[in-house]
C-alpha cells in the first residue's frame, strides 16, 4: 500500500525567486523580506531553503528564494531543485503562485536566456530587472516597456542594494490578482524535453539588437580592479595581507565585547550563588550550565568578526578571485578550483563543505575533497584556539607592529591548509586515475560594492545558528557532564578533590593513560569525549570539570587564570595541534557515510585523522618537551 | 583553432564546442555558461607560461577555466556583423 502524504500549506500565495548567480537575486530577496526570513533545507537533500514573508499591508506573502541557476535544465542539484520547485514536484513545497524572474540589468544576454525557459514553463512570472543603478552608470539603457512587448511578460525594475530599491517590485504585487491566475495554471511544460540553447540564444541576440543592446561591453572597472588583484605575483601578496589581517582583527577587536560578556557571566553567577542555597541545584546553575555556556559564548565576538570579513568578501566579489589565485596550488596536489568553494566553506563547518562536493563532478576529486575538508578549521575550533592562544601565547607584538596572538592563530589555520595538501598530494599518488578531467568552469562575477543591509542579516543568522547550539547540543552535554562530573560523592574520609571520585574523574584517568604521551592531563582526556559531539563543547566541558574541581568561591573564575596555572606550555601546544588534526565530530562523521554510501570513507576519514591528530601532537609534545617547555 | 591558443586580448567568435567522451556533461555546462556559436569570446588573463587558469570573457560574462575546458572550443575570426 503506499501512503499519501498530504502537506498542508499556509494560505498566502507564494513568490517564487528565479535568477542566474550574482544576479543579486539574494540582496532583492532581502529587501523584500527583512529580517524576517527562516533559513533550512529542502526535504531529503541538503540545499538550504530560504523563505520569508512580505508584508504588503493588507495580505501577505510568502517569498521563496530559489538557488541560483544557468539554465533549467536539471543537471546539478541546484538546478534540480530549482526545476522540482517550479514545476510542483519538490517535497513539502507546493507549486509557486507566481515566479519572479531576477534579470542582471548589466547582462541581459544571459538573462534572457533564462527567462525564455522560466517562460516555457507556463507559470506566470513577472519580470524583474535588477541592478538598474549599475546599469544606468555604465550607460546601458534599457527601455523596460519595449521589453515588455518583446517578451510578452509583465517587467518590473529594482535596485536590490538600495532601501526602497524594492518599490516598483512590491507595488506590482500588491496590484497583482492571484486568483484570476489560478484557473491558468494548467500547461507544464517539461524543461527536460527543452529547446537547444542555440535556438534560445539566437531569441535573445534579435531581442538585444532590436532595443539596440547588443553592443553592450563587460564593466570596466571589474576588469580594472582584476589588473591588480587576479596579477599572477601581486594578487597573491594581497590575499595573504588580507587574510593576515582577518586573523589579526579576530583577536584585536573581540577584546571589549569579550570583557562584556565575561562580566556578565560573573555577574550572573554571583548573583545566582547568593540566590540558591547551597546544594546540587546551586552547582548545576553556577557551575555546570553558566560555567560551561559562559565559557563558550564569550567566543561569539570572535565567531562574528571571522564571518563579517567572511561576508565582506563574499558580497564584493573577490572569493572566487582568491579561488583564482589559488588554482594553480590546488592543481600541484591534483584538486581543482572547483573544490576551493565547499574547502571554503568548510572553515565554517565540515557539513556544508562536504555537501558543497556535490558540484565536483570528478567522482576522485571529490572524495578527495571530502577527506580534507575536515583539515579546514572549522568555526567550531575557533572557541578552543581562541582560549588556549588567550591564555598561552603572550599578546604582544611581534615585528611590524604584528599581534603574536593573531599570527599564532593565522599559523594553526596554515597548518591545517598545509596538511590538507600535503594528504591530498599522497592520496593522488594512490588514487591516481588514468586521464583525469578536473574542469573548473567558475564564474569571476563583477566586483560589487558590499551592502550593510545583506551582511547585518548573514550576521544575524550566524548569530542564532550559535545561541541555537549553545542553547541545544552544548546545554544538554554540559548538564551530562555537569552530572558525571558532581557524582557518585566521594567516599567517607577521602582526601583528593570530589571530582576525581566521580563518573567523569573515573574515565577521565583511564583516558588520561593513552593520552600522557601527548601530555594531555585527566582533565582535558575527559573534555574531549563530549567534544565529539560538537568541538565548543571542550571549551565548556573545561570550565565545568574546572569549576566543581575547584573551590565553590573560585567558581566564577575565568577559565583562563587556571590553565595558565595548571597546564605547561609543551601540553597547551600538543592541544592547539590536536585540534588542527583532530578527528571530526560525530554529525560530520553522519554526513560523510551519508554522502558516500556507507562506512567506509567515514572509518578511513577517521582512522587516518586520529593518527595523524595523535602523531603530531606527539611530535609537538616531545619537542616542547626537549626545549624545556614542560 | 582552439581557445587555449588564443592570444590574450583578441576576440573572436565561438565556433563549436566538441564534445569530451569521458565527460559528456562538460559540452551541456560550457553552452550553459555561455560557450554557444556565434558568441565573442576573449582571452583576458594566461597564468605565467601560459599556464592554468585561463581568465575568460564569454559574452558580458568573465569565466575561470582550465586548459583542458578551454581546448575543447573551437574559435574563429569575427565576422563583418558582429
Amino acid at each position: 500500500m503506499i501512503e499519501a502524504k498530504i502537506h498542508f500549506f499556509p494560505k498566502e500565495p507564494l513568490v517564487a525567486l528565479v535568477g542566474n548567480p550574482n544576479s543579486g537575486k539574494t540582496s532583492l530577496f532581502n529587501l523584500l523580506t527583512g529580517g524576517k526570513q527562516k533559513v533550512a533545507n529542502y526535504a531529503g537533500v541538503t540545499i538550504e531553503r530560504k523563505e520569508g514573508k512580505l508584508n504588503l499591508g493588507n495580505h501577505s506573502l510568502r517569498i521563496l528564494d530559489l538557488p541560483g541557476v544557468y539554465s533549467l535544465y536539471p543537471r546539478s542539484l541546484d538546478e534540480e531543485i530549482t526545476c522540482n520547485v517550479l514545476l510542483g514536484r519538490a517535497t513539502g513545497e507546493k507549486k509557486p503562485d507566481l515566479v519572479l524572474c531576477v534579470l542582471d540589468a548589466t547582462n541581459l544576454r544571459r538573462s534572457l536566456r533564462l527567462v525564455l525557459a522560466v517562460k516555457r514553463m507556463g507559470l506566470p512570472c513577472i519580470v524583474v530587472v535588477n541592478m538598474m543603478d549599475i546599469a544606468n552608470k555604465r550607460g546601458i539603457e534599457i527601455d523596460l516597456s519595449q521589453l515588455e512587448q518583446e517578451l510578452h511578460m509583465p517587467i518590473v525594475e529594482s535596485i536590490g542594494i538600495q532601501t526602497k530599491g524594492d518599490k516598483a517590485v512590491r507595488e506590482k504585487l500588491i496590484s497583482y490578482d492571484f486568483k484570476t491566475y489560478f484557473s491558468t495554471l494548467n500547461s507544464t511544460t517539461d524543461e527536460s524535453d527543452h529547446q537547444p540553447i542555440e535556438v534560445d540564444n539566437i531569441v535573445v541576440q534579435a531581442i538585444l539588437q532590436r532595443m539596440g543592446l547588443d553592443k553592450v561591453m563587460a564593466d570596466p572597472i571589474s576588469d580594472r580592479f582584476d589588473r591588480i588583484l587576479l596579477h599572477p605575483v601581486l594578487g597573491l601578496i594581497i590575499l595573504f595581507s588580507v587574510l593576515f589581517f582577518i586573523f589579526q582583527a579576530v583577536f584585536s577587536w573581540a577584546e571589549y565585547p569579550k570583557e562584556i560578556i565575561e562580566a556578565g557571566t560573573d555577574f550572573l553567577s554571583k548573583f545566582i550563588a547568593n540566590l540558591i542555597p547551597e546544594g546540587w541545584l546551586q552547582s548545576l546553575l553556577v557551575h555546570g550550565i553558566i560555567a560551561g555556556l559562559g565559557g563558550v559564548l564569550v567566543f561569539l565576538p570572535q565567531i562574528l568578526i571571522l564571518f563579517f570579513f567572511i561576508l565582506l568578501l563574499e558580497e564584493s566579489g573577490y572569493l572566487p578571485r582568491a579561488a583564482y589565485l589559488l588554482d594553480r596550488l590546488m592543481g600541484s596536489v591534483g584538486l581543482s578550483g572547483r573544490s576551493f568553494i565547499p574547502l571554503l566553506s568548510s572553515f565554517a563547518c565540515a557539513i556544508p563543505g562536504i555537501m558543497a562536493t556535490r558540484t565536483i563532478s570528478n567522482a576522485r576529486d571529490r572524495l578527495v575533497t571530502i577527506l580534507i575538508a575536515p583539515l579546514m578549521t572549522c568555526s567550531a575550533r575557533l572557541p578552543v584556539y581562541a582560549l588556549l592562544i588567550g591564555a598561552f601565547i603572550p599578546a604582544r607584538k611581534i615585528a611590524f607592529g604584528i599581534e603574536l596572538q593573531g599570527f599564532v592563530l593565522f599559523a594553526l589555520y596554515g597548518v591545517g591548509i598545509l596538511g590538507a595538501m600535503v594528504v591530498a598530494w599522497l592520496l593522488k599518488k594512490i588514487l591516481s586515475s588514468q586521464k583525469a578531467f578536473h574542469p573548473l568552469m567558475m564564474e569571476l562575477p563583477n566586483y560589487h560594492m558590499p551592502s550593510c543591509k545583506n551582511i547585518a542579516i548573514g550576521l544575524w543568522q550566524r548569530t542564532i545558528i550559535f545561541l541555537q547550539r549553545v542553547g541545544g547540543t552544548i546545554l544538554l552535554l554540559t548538564i551530562a557532564l555537569w552530572f558525571l562530573a558532581s557524582y557518585p560523592n566521594p567516599p567517607l574520609g577521602a582526601i583528593g578533590p570530589a571530582i576525581e571520585y566521580s563518573y567523569a574523574g573515573i574515565l577521565g584517568k583511564a583516558l588520561a593513560v593513552v593520552f600522557a604521551p601527548i601530555g594531555f592531563n585527566w582533565e582535558i582526556s575527559i573534555a574531549l569525549v563530549p567534544g565529539l559531539a560538537a568541538r565548543e563543547v571542550v571549551v565548556s566541558s573545561l570550565a565545568t570539570v574546572y569549576a566543581i574541581a575547584g573551590q565553590a568561591s573560585s567558581a566564577e573564575e575565568a577559565l583562563t587564570p587556571i590553565l595558565q596555572q595548571g597546564w605547561s606550555l609543551a601540553t597547551a601546544l600538543s592541544l592547539l595541534v590536536w585540534f588542527v588534526f583532530a578527528p571530526q565530530c560525530l554529525s560530520t562523521i553522519a554526513v560523510v557515510k551519508r554522502e558516500t554510501g556507507g562506512y567506509k570513507i567515514p572509518m578511513i576519514m577517521l582512522t587516518y585523522l586520529f593518527s595523524l591528530a595523535y602523531l603530531a601532537s606527539f611530535i609537538t609534545y616531545q619537542f616542547a618537551l626537549y626545549f624545556g617547555l614542560g | 583553432m582552439r581557445l587555449d591558443q588564443l592570444s590574450i586580448n583578441v576576440t573572436q567568435r565561438v565556433k563549436k564546442v566538441n564534445p569530451f567522451t569521458l565527460m559528456p556533461e562538460i559540452e551541456h555546462q560550457l553552452a550553459e555558461i555561455g560557450f554557444i556559436p556565434g558568441e565573442k569570446v576573449t582571452v583576458l588573463r594566461k597564468n605565467f607560461f601560459g599556464g592554468d587558469p585561463l581568465m575568460i570573457r564569454i559574452g558580458l560574462s568573465t569565466f575561470a577555466l582550465r586548459k583542458q575546458e578551454a581546448e575543447l572550443i573551437e574559435v574563429e575570426d569575427l565576422q563583418d556583423n558582429d
